[in-house]
């Protein structure tokens, strides 16, 4: 199936200042794209907007999802149609442990689509092969969501959580920052691990490092809210040398 | 974004209150207003012995020379005490049997989803339904008397074990005790009592649910525990009310007495009608409870979810007289809208070596204040206490308040006393976060209410858990912020 994520001329603005400037983004199934930029580009922006995050105003654009107008829907059906957000800065939910949470999603997501709630045993078995799928401890699986948890383990839970939904399209939002090479490796390999030829990844990153893990088909660099370079993988290698400068000055040049 | 987060919160706060209706049972009411010769009718009518009616009138002029308390943290309208009904009571003849009884009154509580046909029971839980002044129907009496346990109406316990009563009324919480105390003391109606023999084991669940059906009435029961040598006992209160504009006075006395290595655990699910979104009607909730553990290693067990009244004064307390003895207090108290709540718990360490646990979360939402406020007090002679408190605070939006008022009395160095607080807030981030795994905000705020409220709902006894937290969640639907 082509065309999964279709995002057109898409702006979007907070508290009045427009952040993306018209975006045009195409993702298809079974492919992984970066996103690559400096600081400020409009990357998180961009994540938030697809996901429905609703202190953010599309002023402008469309954005298809499966051939679903995806503006429409509220953030919670975005999610149960098969998107999914590795976070940034996953909250903290006191009280209610990993597993009772994505019972919850799970189960929800079900209903969605019409099938009805796990059944207990056939869930527990499930989240103990995506457990092994991403190697994570299940202690770690029965305690407050993300409560006391280290960097590397809050992004951890982000990649058991996308194996336990099985998106058809995640997006990776920063999963690699504040994470040492050890857990970049664990957290990049889950994510291969899952790949399949029916889903894609938006993977956004300031740094190269994940990308050597995570080999990208296609890479986007985003700069002032615009896609202003599209390649395959071998623009990574020449950002990671040249930097964000070359770039800037030639869409300021172009100007 | 702080507006997006208001409209989520009123979307999820504006739930409705499910008990309101009005049931038309024929009701048999005295005149408004109190005085002396409205207490002899309220003890004539309940067929009293003179000793019962003089305890009465001496509580009344107590009354009559105190003033209402206004040291919480509560604006309370000024109360006319001669506008208030002090006996309602619904019409029956004299007990008949069950089939006999108002097909109005029976379906009342059906609706109220409080089983009274003992056929149709859940099994495990006797009921004690006490509807304005009197009691209606206890369930499983004949099954507890077999054990030696007595559970029945305040007022049958008067007639059928008078020693008892006169022992104990008013042996915990006496009437001169508070403002409140002394009214109830002099114009009670009814209210369950309960005896458990030493060595026994209560084979079951007691229930008390209370409801106030009739208008302009006040409702003033009295509860008694006694619980002998080496017994046990959970026992379990619910309460509701209609929909009214008017605020309707609800003034209790909970007295309980623990032996020696006896154990209580006394739960509360307050659901009075907490009035309207703007504030308006609701119960004016003012309820004394005390336990004593009287002899050795003694326990009480308080754990209550409060998501009722328009405005609530309680502080369940407890006297560690006994050495070794222990209790614990879990509570859970949501506001909403212009509910106001200043409520908490007293231990008085006394014996030696004594323990006392306290775990108060509060749940403000609207415009609603809520207040903990805690003593704990350990007298000089008292070795080796123990306290540990915990009071957390979670708010809803940024309309409400959230207040901890902790009191240390602590006179003996060799006390332990630690006490943690905390206040956070829903954030928009956590209900995002749900939703981005495909959960609605409604869930989303009844996840993370369950989460923060688990400690205590996990005290509940089980058959009441799942419908406390319901309960929790529909307070607080239409509320998030």
């Amino acid at each position: 199936m082509k065309g999964l994520l279709k995002i057109k001329n898409l702006h979007a603005s907070i508290d009045g200042k427009e952040i993306l400037k018209g975006i045009d983004l195409e993702v298809n199934a079974g492919e992984i794209h970066a996103i690559m930029g400096p600081n400020g580009a409009g990357k998180s922006t961009l994540s938030a907007v697809l996901t429905g995050r609703e202190c953010f105003e599309v002023t402008e654009g469309e954005v298809w999802f499966e051939g679903k107008n995806l503006l429409e829907l509220p953030a919670e059906d975005r999610a149960r149609e098969g998107i999914f957000l590795s976070f940034q800065y996953p909250v903290e939910i006191p009280g209610v442990s990993t597993v009772n949470f994505l019972k919850t999603a799970v189960n929800e997501q079900r209903k969605y689509r019409g099938l009805p709630p796990y059944p207990a045993s056939e869930f527990l078995k499930m989240i103990r092969e995506k457990m092994e799928l991403v190697s994570i401890d299940s202690r770690l699986l029965n305690r407050s969501l993300n409560e006391g948890f280290s960097g590397g383990e809050k992004k951890k839970n982000e990649i058991f959580q996308m194996a336990v939904l099985e998106p058809k399209l995640a997006i990776l939002d920063e999963t690699d920052s504040g994470l040492d090479i050890d857990a970049l490796r664990i957290v990049a390999s889950g994510v291969n691990k899952l790949k399949r030829p029916d889903n894609s990844t938006i993977v956004i990153t300031h740094y190269q490092r994940l990308l050597d893990y995570i080999v990208p088909d296609v890479v986007h660099v985003l700069y002032d809210g615009r896609i202003v370079k599209t390649a395959g993988k071998e623009l990574v290698a020449e950002l990671e040398k040249h930097g964000y400068d070359w770039i800037k000055e030639e869409v300021n040049s172009a100007k | 974004m702080a507006k997006e987060q208001d409209d989520i919160l009123n979307e999820v706060t504006e739930g409705e209150y499910k008990y309101g209706f009005v049931s038309d049972v024929e009701t048999e009411m005295i005149g408004k207003g109190l005085n002396e010769s409205v207490i002899r009718l309220i003890s004539q009518k309940k067929e009293e012995p003179e000793w019962l009616l003089e305890f009465r009138l001496k509580a009344y002029r107590h009354w009559l020379t105190m003033k209402m308390p206004t040291w919480a943290k509560l604006e309370i309208p000024p109360i006319n005490y001669q506008d208030i009904v002090y006996y309602a009571a619904p019409k029956q003849e004299a007990k008949k049997s069950w089939d006999e009884v108002d097909p109005e009154l029976k379906a009342t509580f059906d609706k109220l989803g409080i089983p009274l046909d003992e056929q149709k029971v859940l099994s495990g839980v006797a009921v004690d339904a006490v509807m304005d002044s009197v009691s209606v129907k206890t369930t499983f009496k004949e099954t507890l008397a077999e054990r030696g346990v007595i559970f029945c109406s305040f007022s049958e316990a008067v007639k059928t074990h008078p020693d008892l009563i006169k022992r104990y009324l008013g042996s915990v919480v006496p009437y001169s005790d508070n403002f409140f105390a002394a009214l109830n003391s002099a114009v009670f109606s009814d209210g369950s009592f309960v005896y458990i023999p030493k060595g026994v084991r209560c084979p079951m669940e007691l229930s008390t649910y209370f409801r106030i059906n009739a208008a302009n009435t006040g409702q003033f029961e009295r509860t008694l525990i006694v619980a002998e040598e080496e017994s046990y006992v959970s026992y379990l209160e619910g309460c509701t009310a209609p929909q009214r504009d008017e605020n309707q006075l609800h003034a209790a006395i909970v007295e309980i007495v623990i032996e020696k290595n006896a154990e209580v655990k006394y739960s509360t699910v307050q659901n009075w009608y907490p009035g309207d979104k703007n504030g308006k009607g609701g119960i004016y909730n003012f309820v004394t409870k005390r336990g004593i553990c009287k002899g050795e290693n003694a326990k009480l067990i308080w754990a209550q979810v409060e998501t009722g009244s328009a405005i609530t004064w309680k502080y369940p307390s407890t006297i560690l007289k006994g050495d070794g003895s222990v209790s614990e207090f879990y509570s859970v108290a949501v506001t909403n809208n212009y509910q106001q709540a200043d409520t908490g718990t007293k231990m008085i360490h006394i014996g030696n070596n004594t323990r006392s646990r306290i775990v108060s979360k509060g749940i403000s939402a609207g415009f609603s204040s809520n207040s903990y406020r805690g003593k704990v007090k350990v007298v000089k002679s008292c070795q080796g206490a123990r306290n540990f408190s915990q009071c957390d605070s979670l708010l809803l939006g940024d309309k409400c308040g959230a207040h901890t008022f902790p009191y240390l009395e602590v006179a003996n160095p060799t006390a332990q006393v630690e006490h943690e607080a905390t206040t956070s807030k829903i954030g928009e981030d956590q209900i995002f976060y749900c939703n981005q795994r495909g959960i609605s905000t409604e869930d989303a705020i009844g996840l993370i209410i369950k989460g923060y409220a688990g400690d205590v709902i996990n005290k509940m006894p089980m058959e009441f858990a799942v419908e406390a937290q319901k309960l929790l969640q529909i307070s607080l639907a239409g509320s998030v912020g």
